[in-house]
């Protein structure tokens, strides 16, 4: 698409901002607003621009559909997983502080663990759902133009 | 301010017809409660509503709307039965207002609850400054992981309704499906 020239340039210079941006957003959840949540939106949201300038079959060779659906449930995985540490090093699900022996450290250790958990599944289910709604127009003008084809 | 503009884009979305509007004037809508969560010092809050509630959820409203028609089908005659549960809710919801404790009362329950541990003893257990990440992932984490499964299982639904491929274009006005 060359008519949309300036959007690319610009998407180029943005993009890589607004992931930088969620990353930053993602390791910094315990020092300034956000956290895994805001960051998985954000980082969804880069990437979700990206589909709208160069399209949903550019997108997805940079994130395929199938490696989508694994890291949304590693997300929670992850996190319940950090939750059964806890278990195993003898306390409570969910219990950080036996993670390591500083507890300060076991506790950012356990909150940024968690945290980067729940940013994968963020982050992994608003591309999935934005990619299916995406696709599903792209399927109906397909059917239907398989449809126009059968009937001529 | 922000409040007056909230009531007038409220207001707003409800007397357009147009959707792709409606969802526009969502967004503004939000836009303004993230301002306004600024306003309060609720940093976490006004991040999460301006990327969630401004960003991707018109996002997500747009694509929908590629689907679907572009204006609002007219309603015909007054629904009664609604009006009257609303009315019936929105009472019971206003008598409910009697009980509530005194407005800025300092021994309200809400003061003497646990947030007051939360702002002494964060720094002390934690280590970190952000209280609201402390809550989220290390007090109430069983809580955050609660919703994170929620997300997941949004996610399983969409899958679920949206991954098969849909039936072609006289099929679907057979079954009466909106065609855009």
């Amino acid at each position: 698409m060359r008519e949309n020239g300036i959007l690319r340039v610009v998407a180029r210079f943005v993009i890589p901002l607004i992931l930088l941006f969620a990353l930053y957003v993602q390791f910094h959840g315990e020092y300034s607003p956000g956290g895994g949540f805001q960051a998985g939106v954000l980082f969804a949201a880069g990437w979700i621009l990206f589909v709208l300038i160069y399209g949903l079959d550019a997108a997805l060779r940079v994130i395929p559909e199938r490696l989508m659906y694994v890291l949304s449930a590693l997300g929670v995985l992850l996190y319940c997983l950090v939750g059964l540490a806890g278990v195993a090093l003898g306390g409570h699900f969910l219990d950080f502080y036996p993670l390591l022996s500083d507890p300060h450290a076991a506790q950012q250790a356990g909150i940024i663990l968690v945290e980067l958990g729940v940013g994968i599944t963020v982050a992994s289910v608003i591309m999935l759902v934005f990619t299916l709604f995406a696709r599903r127009r792209s399927w109906w003008d397909q059917v239907d133009a398989a449809e126009e084809e059968e009937g001529r | 301010m922000l409040l007056v503009f909230l009531v007038v884009v409220a207001v707003a979305v409800i007397r357009v017809r147009d959707l792709f509007a409606a969802a526009m004037l969502f967004a503004i809508y939000s836009l303004l409660t993230a301002a306004l969560f600024t306003v309060l010092d609720a940093g976490d809050v006004a991040l999460t509503e301006a990327a969630v509630g401004a960003g991707i959820s018109t996002i997500l409203v747009l694509a929908v709307l590629t689907l679907a028609q572009r204006q609002e089908h007219p309603a015909p005659g007054h629904n009664l039965l609604a009006l009257a549960v609303v009315l019936v809710t929105g009472a019971g919801l206003l008598y409910a207002t009697l009980d509530l404790p005194e407005f800025g009362n300092p021994n309200n329950p809400v003061h003497g609850h646990v947030g007051s541990y939360y702002t002494e003893h964060t720094y002390e257990d934690m280590g970190i400054p952000n209280m609201v990440a402390a809550v989220l992932a290390s007090y109430r984490s069983i809580d955050t992981l609660g919703e994170a499964f929620v997300i997941f299982t949004a996610a399983l639904g969409v899958f679920a309704l949206l991954s098969v491929r849909p039936p072609g274009r006289r099929a679907r006005e057979r079954d009466g499906e909106d065609d855009p």
